[in-house]
């Protein structure tokens, strides 16, 4: 079959007259109706940017090159901005991350599915809405007739993406561009759009898929490309990239990602019953119930007991809206619960410190990193003196794996990693009996994700603090916690050892969120 | 009852106490003057003049200057609601009544700015954002504009327009083109103002991922800009719109005064040189009621224009 | 590289992106010079006597609205007086009360700012309401009331637009209050363990303050032209003190026979506001990029 894009040697760069800063080079794929070729890298690969160039869309002070840039065969190198509205939605149509935010907020889905059509030369009026209509169906967006006069925010994240993926089929192109359309989404949620990618990708739609995540990719893709630093590495077919990578940074994106697989577990086999160490932080029979302004209560938290033991790891994991987040507020001190009680080993708060989600919103903007770990030690050592304490900022920095030249530099110009790792610095500095991490690891990337979670293993065991750990990846909690709970809508559906857990699920819902995982084939480990 | 209109009268009510907390500050600072209240309101507040006692009893009375502060007050509050503003002892008319004659050549002037300066700013602003020259040109044009005093702008105007090009005239002759260069003067700082805070905002949702979902769906850069940017940019620039009223009606006086024309500000004006101050506080009322009403206007748009609003009832939203 | 060049991703922009260098380095050039002519009219505010050998009060009949010449480089106005020695003069009375109304402004709107942002509900929305009162008059006309009652002059008008500028600083720091108070980072540092003295004093504070520096910087301007204004309207100082607004008034019916003496008056006053507004801009965003 013909292709229907072709792309060879594609170079782009950013700021011209000298100052110019290459962004993509070499990029090569060509795609054929009902194929999918994966570009797969990390934040700044260059991944979003080669195939925005596909529509011309690479944005302002950008210069494409490329020695084949073929759509239809048409040389699209030459395009003009006019010539390039005809493909954009018409033979290529582009979905976004995130449907909440690719979306316009303030339109209702069937005003931004009817823009999609009329934009594509579709019909207006009473035949567009119907076509509208047709459209959010062949997503399967349930109950298509409410949902078309609804906004984006009253819609769930996975009928929200499936409308943004209505919009870009509006046009009937042969091309989809999807650039990480499952990264914001729930796992559950996650597994059944890839199968709508499936499906469409079974009618003869080529696919393009942008993403971070290997096991996603691992699904849809027959080809995959790696991309590391706008270079490619590697490329070829998927099950063969995947099970012997010829490359060390294919390599390790493989190792790093968190996959959770029903084999040994990482972490020590502790149950729970015999454990013997000391109990630092517990919730017993707490809940909590949010009321909205519409008069509607949430129970975001319902009869919920756990308990955090001294140098032990807690995993709580949920999706989103299992209240874990709250739960771990309320825990850490940040909310209190309507009902049930929270016993901690001592009344000083010190004792519970909390790593937030996003770390550069948690530090003062003007506060250097010296500065912000030097109030947490004189927290817990007031009569130190100045020299004293500059030398203990020194060996925090050093112990979460930052040269001490950080102390003079603030949060805003450090990466995502090196503000979690401030943030972890500053947690322990207080020396606190037990550390609430929400979410530490979420916003990273998959390679630093790994380095932060080895982090924190190391230092629970120089340290003997307890954590409770939150989050809604599975592999994640796997690599670190002893023990898990399961939350769904505010209840626990499941707790014990994290192995016992994982290995052999009682509750229903859990082995629903452990099929959900995609996982890469067992053979590319290792 | 829903929670739109509840949203509504709660604005409505908040608007009247306002209005009233206005009046009463009217009512304080007359009394807080270091002369004798009979005496401003007759005019002679600054000068020393000779009044006879029984014109100062006259003005007692019907002020109720003697009663009990509270009593005053009420009183008041009585004669505003009726429409009763007092009397001018300079002009020997009803206050009411010079405002009356005074009110429809400034209305004329507010509308006629207010029309040009939107339509400026909007233009300028679909036309200027995302893009950078113009941009970048459009800024120092409103940093010139909005920093040039008003009476210098229409002298420049003036200059250029009446006396140089000899296109259009100085004083006002009633019709519209006596209406221009005033209108002009007025609107054209306010502009500026206007299209600063719109292509701010504007430019700020075309950094927004819906754009450029938009953009791939095959929409022109002017079809994206309006059809999606602007909506997003509406609160800002309406909220702007409330500001740079009040600006309008400072301006007002600073206009008729320059133009020579008749109006409520060149009313102002010389009730303040003459010291008439029953005018003086009932142009003051006047204007600070329009003030609150276009406010309340601009507070209540908002919920017509993002939908947001209208379901939480708050005006600030988090996505 | 082989292949040619290939869309040049709008043409007319990639020039426009060479320019950021010279954009930024105009920026500074632009900073610079705002700042050597706000100097230059603090010089002229506190020693006039520097700048021109000229006395603004000394009226030669004979040289009525003469145009500019080598002895009077800005013209005469009116009774014979020289424009650019008035002008220098006329710097003190803008300047004082420019710099006079924005520090009550400043003190009074940023304490009750700080109460409205930080106490109760019952205090903070009697605060924000008594504000609301103030904001519902415009600004100008509450400036005028002010002197209709209490008398014109210098001190009255630098007191009255102080006053009618008041709300808007109170609403600029209750917003940055209330927006420091439920961030993160406070909320970090209480559930860290600090006092509730320390997190105010040493977080919340200084975090909610630091952008009045620059808005009031800002508000020079428009303190300044509202000053103009008055004296246009005959409510500044008395004559025959030369003020920027009043020698446009005086200039007003004589427009057709000398536009200098109102042109270079006015000019005055917008480089003097250009100069502070962009100013305060570059300082803002300064604030801005440094988090």
């Amino acid at each position: 079959m013909s292709a229907l894009v072709r792309v060879a040697g594609l170079r782009v760069s950013f700021g011209g007259g000298g100052a110019a800063n290459t962004v993509v080079e070499g990029v090569e794929f060509d795609l054929a109706p009902g194929e999918c070729v994966a570009l797969v890298g990390e934040s700044g690969s260059g991944k979003s940017v080669s195939a925005r160039s596909l529509l011309g869309l690479v944005g302002t002070g950008s210069r494409v090159h490329a020695d084949v840039l073929e759509i239809d065969g048409q040389d699209a190198r030459t395009f003009s901005e006019r010539r390039w509205r005809t493909v954009r939605g018409r033979r290529i149509g582009y979905i976004l991350q995130d449907a909440l935010s690719s979306l316009d907020p303030l339109r209702t889905v069937g005003t931004e599915v009817q823009e999609a059509i009329a934009a594509t030369g579709g019909p207006r009026g009473r035949a567009g809405r119907a076509r509208a209509l047709d459209l959010l169906r062949r997503t399967h967006v349930p109950d298509p007739e409410t949902r078309i006069d609804e906004r984006p925010s009253q819609l769930s994240g996975g009928q929200r993406q499936r409308a943004l993926i209505a919009t870009a089929l509006a046009g009937d192109p042969a091309v989809l561009i999807a650039d990480e359309p499952t990264t914001a989404l729930d796992v559950s949620v996650q597994k059944q759009i890839l199968e709508l990618f499936g499906e469409l990708k079974a009618q003869g739609i080529a696919l393009l898929l942008i993403s971070h995540d290997l096991a996603v990719v691992s699904q849809l893709a027959d080809r995959v490309i790696v991309l590391q630093g706008g270079a490619v590495v590697e490329s070829g077919n998927t099950a063969d990239v995947l099970s012997s990578p010829a490359h060390p940074y294919t390599r390790s994106l493989i190792d790093a990602a968190p996959h959770f697989d029903s084999g040994p577990a990482d972490a020590a086999d502790v149950s729970d019953a015999g454990d013997e160490a000391e109990i630092v932080l517990s919730a017993e029979r707490v809940s909590k119930t949010f009321r909205l302004p519409d008069g509607v209560e949430r129970h975001a938290v319902q009869d919920v007991s756990i308990a955090v033991r001294r140098g032990r790891s807690l995993g709580v994991v949920g999706e989103s809206g299992s209240g874990k987040t709250t739960l771990a507020r309320i825990l850490a001190g940040l909310a209190t619960a309507d009902g049930g009680t929270v016993r901690r080993a001592s009344d000083d708060p010190r004792d519970v410190q909390f790593v937030y989600q996003d770390p550069g919103s948690s530090f003062d903007p003007r506060w250097t990193v010296g500065r912000i770990l030097d109030e947490a030690i004189t927290l817990r050592h007031p009569s130190l003196s100045r020299a004293e304490r500059s030398v203990r900022v020194r060996d925090w920095l050093e112990r979460v794996g930052l040269s001490g030249e950080f102390a003079d530099r603030r949060p805003a110009s450090l990466s995502g990693g090196q503000r979690q790792r401030l943030g972890i610095a500053r947690a322990l500095a207080v020396e606190p009996a037990v550390v609430v991490l929400d979410e530490p690891v979420s916003a990273l990337d998959v390679a630093v994700q790994k380095q932060i979670l080895e982090l924190i293993a190391r230092l629970q065991h120089e340290t003997g603090v307890g954590y409770l750990f939150i989050s809604h990846d599975l592999g994640v909690i796997q690599k670190v916690c002893d023990t898990v709970v399961v939350l769904r809508d505010g209840t626990v559906r499941e707790a014990g050892p994290t192995a016992t857990v994982l290995r052999n699920p009682t509750d229903a819902y859990t082995r629903l969120l452990i099929d959900a995982v995609p996982s890469l084939p067992r053979a590319s480990r290792g | 009852m829903s929670l739109a209109v509840w949203r509504v009268l709660r604005r409505l009510g908040v608007s009247l106490i306002t209005l009233l907390g206005a009046a009463t500050l009217t009512f304080f600072a007359l009394r807080l003057v270091p002369v004798d209240p009979a005496f401003a309101i007759l005019g002679a507040g600054q000068q020393q003049v000779d009044i006879s006692p029984e014109v100062l009893a006259v003005v007692r009375q019907e002020y109720h200057l003697d009663e009990p502060l509270i009593v005053q007050y009420l009183l008041y509050l009585g004669r505003l609601v009726r429409g009763d503003l007092g009397m001018s002892y300079v002009q020997e008319q009803p206050v009411g009544q010079l405002l009356a004659a005074q009110a429809g050549p400034t209305v004329a002037l507010a509308l006629a700015a207010t029309l040009l300066a939107i339509v400026i700013s909007l233009v300028g602003g679909v036309l200027t954002a995302g893009r950078r020259l113009p941009s970048w040109i459009s800024s120092g044009l409103e940093l010139v504009l909005a920093s040039t005093p008003v009476f210098w702008l229409g002298f420049i105007l003036m200059l250029v327009f009446a006396v140089w090009l000899r296109a259009l005239p100085i004083l006002d002759s009633g019709d519209l083109r006596s209406l221009v260069l005033p209108a002009l003067t007025l609107a054209l700082p306010a502009a500026a103002l206007l299209l600063q805070v719109l292509r701010q905002s504007l430019d700020d949702a075309l950094e927004q991922p819906f754009i450029l979902s938009a953009r791939a769906r095959g929409l022109g850069s002017l079809a994206v800009t309006v059809r999606h940017a602007l909506r997003h940019a509406a609160v800002p620039y309406l909220t702007m719109h409330g500001f740079s009223f009040g600006a309008l009606l400072g301006g007002a006086a600073i206009t008729e005064t320059l133009f020579s024309r008749p109006g409520l500000g060149r009313l102002l004006v010389t009730s303040v040189a003459s010291q008439d101050i029953p005018v003086v506080i009932g142009v003051v009322l006047v204007g600070t009621a329009v003030f609150i009403l276009v406010n309340t206007l601009v507070d209540l748009s908002y919920g017509l224009v993002d939908p947001r609003v209208r379901e939480t009832g708050r005006k600030e939203v988090v996505a | 590289m082989s292949g040619g060049v290939v869309a040049e991703a709008v043409a007319p922009r990639a020039t426009v992106v060479r320019w950021r260098g010279w954009v930024r380095l105009a920026a500074d050039i632009g900073t610079l010079l705002c700042a050597l002519v706000l100097i230059v009219f603090v010089l002229a505010a506190l020693w006039p006597q520097l700048l021109t050998g000229q006395d603004p009060l000394a009226a030669d009949r004979a040289l009525i609205l003469s145009p500019p010449s080598p002895v009077h480089p800005l013209g005469t106005d009116e009774i014979g007086r020289d424009v650019l020695a008035r002008i220098i003069y006329g710097a003190r009375s803008s300047l004082v009360l420019g710099f006079g109304a924005v520090l009550i402004s400043l003190v009074f709107g940023t304490v009750l700012g700080l109460v409205a942002g930080l106490s109760n509900r019952v205090i903070s929305t009697i605060t924000l309401r008594l504000t609301d009162i103030g904001a519902a008059f415009p600004e100008l006309v509450l400036a005028i009331l002010i002197l209709a009652l209490f008398g014109g002059g210098l001190a009255t008008a630098t007191i009255a637009i102080g006053i009618a500028g008041i709300p808007y600083y109170v609403r600029v720091v209750r917003g940055e209050t209330l927006r420091v108070r439920n961030s993160t980072y406070i909320e970090a540092s209480r559930s860290m363990g600090l006092s509730r003295p320390a997190v105010l004093g040493r977080h919340l504070l200084p975090n909610a303050v630091r952008p009045v520096v620059v808005i009031a910087t800002i508000g020079l301007g428009g303190a300044t032209l509202a000053g103009a204004a008055l004296s246009f309207l005959g409510l500044g100082s008395p004559p025959p003190t030369p003020e920027w607004g009043s020698m446009l008034s005086n200039a007003r019916n004589f427009l057709t026979l000398g536009w200098w003496a109102a042109v270079f008056p006015g000019l005055a006053i917008t480089l003097f506001v250009i100069s502070t507004t962009v100013l305060g801009r570059r300082l803002q965003a300064r604030l801005e990029g440094r988090g």
